[in-house]
């Protein structure tokens, strides 16, 4: 029955390709246009996201919390709780966290030649920092290894300002930099960053692996203070697993012995960890998740204080979904526009068309149709134009967005579920807006439609 | 049992807040077989007693009973099956669907009759409907390629794609030239005599309504004579 009303439709349809063709061309158009503006809308936010997520908009800070002694209290920062290992157990138990870089800073001179700067910014951090702080691709040379941070080799990368005060333009690669007499290897180069919110220059920075800062530039007195020195452990934290794969000079203990006669591991303390969402909406995930690892890593019963904070840059992120929120609006306001258009677009043509039919309507009236056969007929007229004009409208659609793409290299994503909705939602405004002109035919009295003129 | 029978037929248009009647108590029966012509002039009220015969109108008051059946108390549904099963219908201008070919066009209303037929057999039996009135080399000809005569033939062939008992045409010839009006109406008259169907013919020619039995004379809204086939026999009754 159905096959044969659609074979109907289709003949009926095939009588007045002029018609079909015209009805079609609204649900294409708002389908098409649903399609290209969110693909484009969609490519336009994610780009404008990233943007400002460059700005920083997913990194959370994790510092030490305050140290204090006698109630004198050190203020944030003091305390030496965080360590390299917090950071990568964050990257490995926390699914929110994207990327987590240890870092500890210095501040002192660096000197090339016959040229010395102090330097905003001297972080030792692991590779992971350019990933957090979306520094890109280096401008020249290659970002330092996990190895280099193991070994705690002397290289380091250097920012765009260092390389104008201290190399007057030469390529800075493969020379030698002295951080407070310590000879560092410049390795690679930072692309130019500009000023943060604050107006300090990002760009006046040196980076290196932590344990080269730690141990060789700031120097080494919190750590060996801290080592036994009758430790022949050869778990010293990051370092331990320089040379993987070693047999063991001792027999392993047991778990017993383990907790009878902790090892004293060799302790190094971190100024910060900084670790990036995977995306604005996550923070507070991660925030949550990074709480609930630092706590259990740092044994803090319930209902005592953290011993560290979690700061994201909430001006910056409050930027960023309020943007993202605009566009989504600004793209659901033209996808509405567009199918409503075309909606009406499809009604018009049906009521002209159960207009110019009304005598074809008396006719079938007369050879015995009913009511609803009619209804049916020119519902599934209005349901294989919607279906066709939809399969057309996303073929356009899409392809236009490829084409602003290609042209105008502008970032588009396609979205299956913009695709989805839209289809779905012109088939049920060809449906909705095809029913009231099928329903009013289906109301003709036979015979005023065979007298109609 | 007549197949038709009407018992004072009233029928009023609504014209603003006017009521005019078109039909002032008709009564009238048709038995199984016969062929009638309904003459009278034009706003005599012939076409609306004709609508109203073939369940397209429904009446103001009076009775309608269609073999043994009261049929103005049907509903819509079971009125257009009765069109569908037992009536044919000939149009004065053939309304035929444009753009759709012949066969088509005599095949559409077995997609209505929730006939058990295949694709396939109902165009089969179009084809031969067809050829039956010598157009079985016109099966594919859209109706803007035929003439005149042969739309007419076409729409015969589409009144009858259901065997129905009775056949109503509404000024069948009035758009045809006089040869082919001889031409339809001679197959009107086979159709009679060979197949036994009643016809029922709306025409305000008497050459035309002199090609049945018996001819039902309308005047304003009433049946001047001719009402019932033994009043046929009794001259000036």
């Amino acid at each position: 029955m159905i096959y044969v009303t659609a074979r109907t439709a289709f003949r009926a349809l095939r009588r007045n390709p002029m018609r079909a063709m015209l009805t079609t061309l609204g649900i294409v158009i708002g389908v098409g246009a649903v399609i290209a503006m969110m693909e484009i809308g969609t490519g336009s936010s994610a780009a404008l996201a990233k943007t400002i997520a460059s700005m920083g908009a997913n990194v959370l800070v994790i510092r030490p919390g305050a140290a204090s002694s006698g109630g004198v209290t050190f203020g944030a920062g003091t305390a030496t709780t965080l360590t390299p290992e917090d950071s990568e157990a964050i990257l490995r138990d926390c699914p929110a966290v994207k990327n987590a870089a240890p870092m500890v800073r210095a501040r002192t001179q660096i000197v090339y030649g016959g040229r010395n700067w102090i330097p905003t910014y001297i972080y030792g951090t692991t590779i992971a920092y350019l990933d957090v702080r979306n520094w890109g691709a280096l401008a020249a040379g290659e970002p330092f290894s996990d190895r280099d941070v193991m070994n705690g080799n002397k290289v380091c990368i250097l920012g765009q300002t260092l390389v104008r005060e201290l190399f007057e333009g030469e390529s800075p690669i493969g020379k030698e930099v002295r951080i407070q007499n310590v000879a560092f290897r410049v390795v690679g180069v930072l692309p130019a960053k500009g000023a943060n919110m604050m107006g300090l220059d990002q760009d006046d920075i040196v980076l290196a692996p932590w344990t080269s800062i730690k141990y060789r530039v700031t120097g080494s007195s919190l750590t060996t203070s801290q080592s036994s020195g009758s430790s022949k452990s050869e778990k010293v934290n990051t370092l331990g697993n320089l040379y993987p794969g070693g047999s063991s000079l001792y027999p392993a203990r047991s778990a017993v012995q383990e907790a009878n006669q902790p090892l004293p591991v060799r302790f190094a303390n971190i100024d910060q960890i900084m670790a990036s969402a995977r995306s604005a909406t996550e923070i507070n995930t991660a925030i949550d998740q990074i709480t609930t690892v630092l706590r259990e890593r740092h044994r803090i019963r319930p209902g005592e204080a953290d011993d560290f904070n979690i700061r994201d840059l909430t001006e910056i992120t409050k930027t960023l979904s309020s943007t993202t929120t605009l566009m989504t609006n600004l793209l659901l306001a033209v996808a509405m526009i567009s199918l409503v258009v075309g909606g009406v677009g499809i009604m018009n043509i049906m009521l002209v068309s159960v207009t110019e039919r009304t005598r074809e309507i008396g006719l079938r009236m007369a050879v015995g149709a009913r009511g609803r056969d009619i209804l049916r007929q020119f519902l599934v007229e209005a349901v294989v134009l919607c279906l066709v004009g939809g399969a057309l409208g996303i073929v356009l659609g899409h392809g236009g967005s490829m084409l602003v793409s290609l042209l105008l290299r502008w970032p588009v994503a396609t979205s299956p579920v913009a695709i989805a909705t839209a289809v779905l939602v012109s088939a049920s405004v060809g449906i909705l807006f095809g029913f009231y002109p099928a329903w009013k035919a289906s109301k003709l009295d036979p015979i005023e439609a065979l007298r109609y003129e | 049992m007549p197949l038709i029978e009407l018992r004072d037929i009233c029928k009023d248009y609504q014209l603003g807040e006017l009521s005019v009647p078109v039909l002032r108590g008709v009564s009238l029966a048709v038995e199984r077989g016969e062929s009638v012509s309904l003459m009278g002039s034009s706003g005599s009220g012939k076409s609306t007693l004709m609508n109203i015969l073939g369940c397209l109108d429904r009446p103001t008051s009076g009775e309608y009973w269609f073999e043994g059946q009261e049929v103005s108390r049907l509903t819509a549904d079971e009125r257009a099956l009765l069109r569908n099963r037992r009536f044919g219908f000939v149009f004065q201008s053939f309304n035929l669907l444009p753009r759709t070919s012949a066969l088509d066009n005599v095949a559409m209303p077995l997609a209505y009759g929730a006939h058990h037929l295949t694709e396939h057999e109902a165009r089969e039996r179009a084809a031969e409907m067809l050829r039956r009135f010598g157009l079985g080399d016109r099966l594919d000809h859209e109706p803007s390629q035929l003439s005149g005569g042969q739309q007419q033939r076409v729409a015969i062939a589409r009144a009858l794609i259901n065997r129905p008992p009775l056949l109503f045409a509404d000024e069948p010839t009035g758009n045809l030239d006089s040869r082919t009006s001889e031409e339809v109406l001679r197959m009107f008259e086979q159709l009679h005599v060979e197949e036994g169907i009643t016809i029922i013919m709306v025409t305000h020619d008497p050459k035309v309504a002199s090609h049945t039995q018996r001819i039902i004379h309308i005047q304003d809204g009433q049946i001047m004579d001719g009402a019932f086939a033994e009043a046929t026999g009794r001259e000036g009754a």
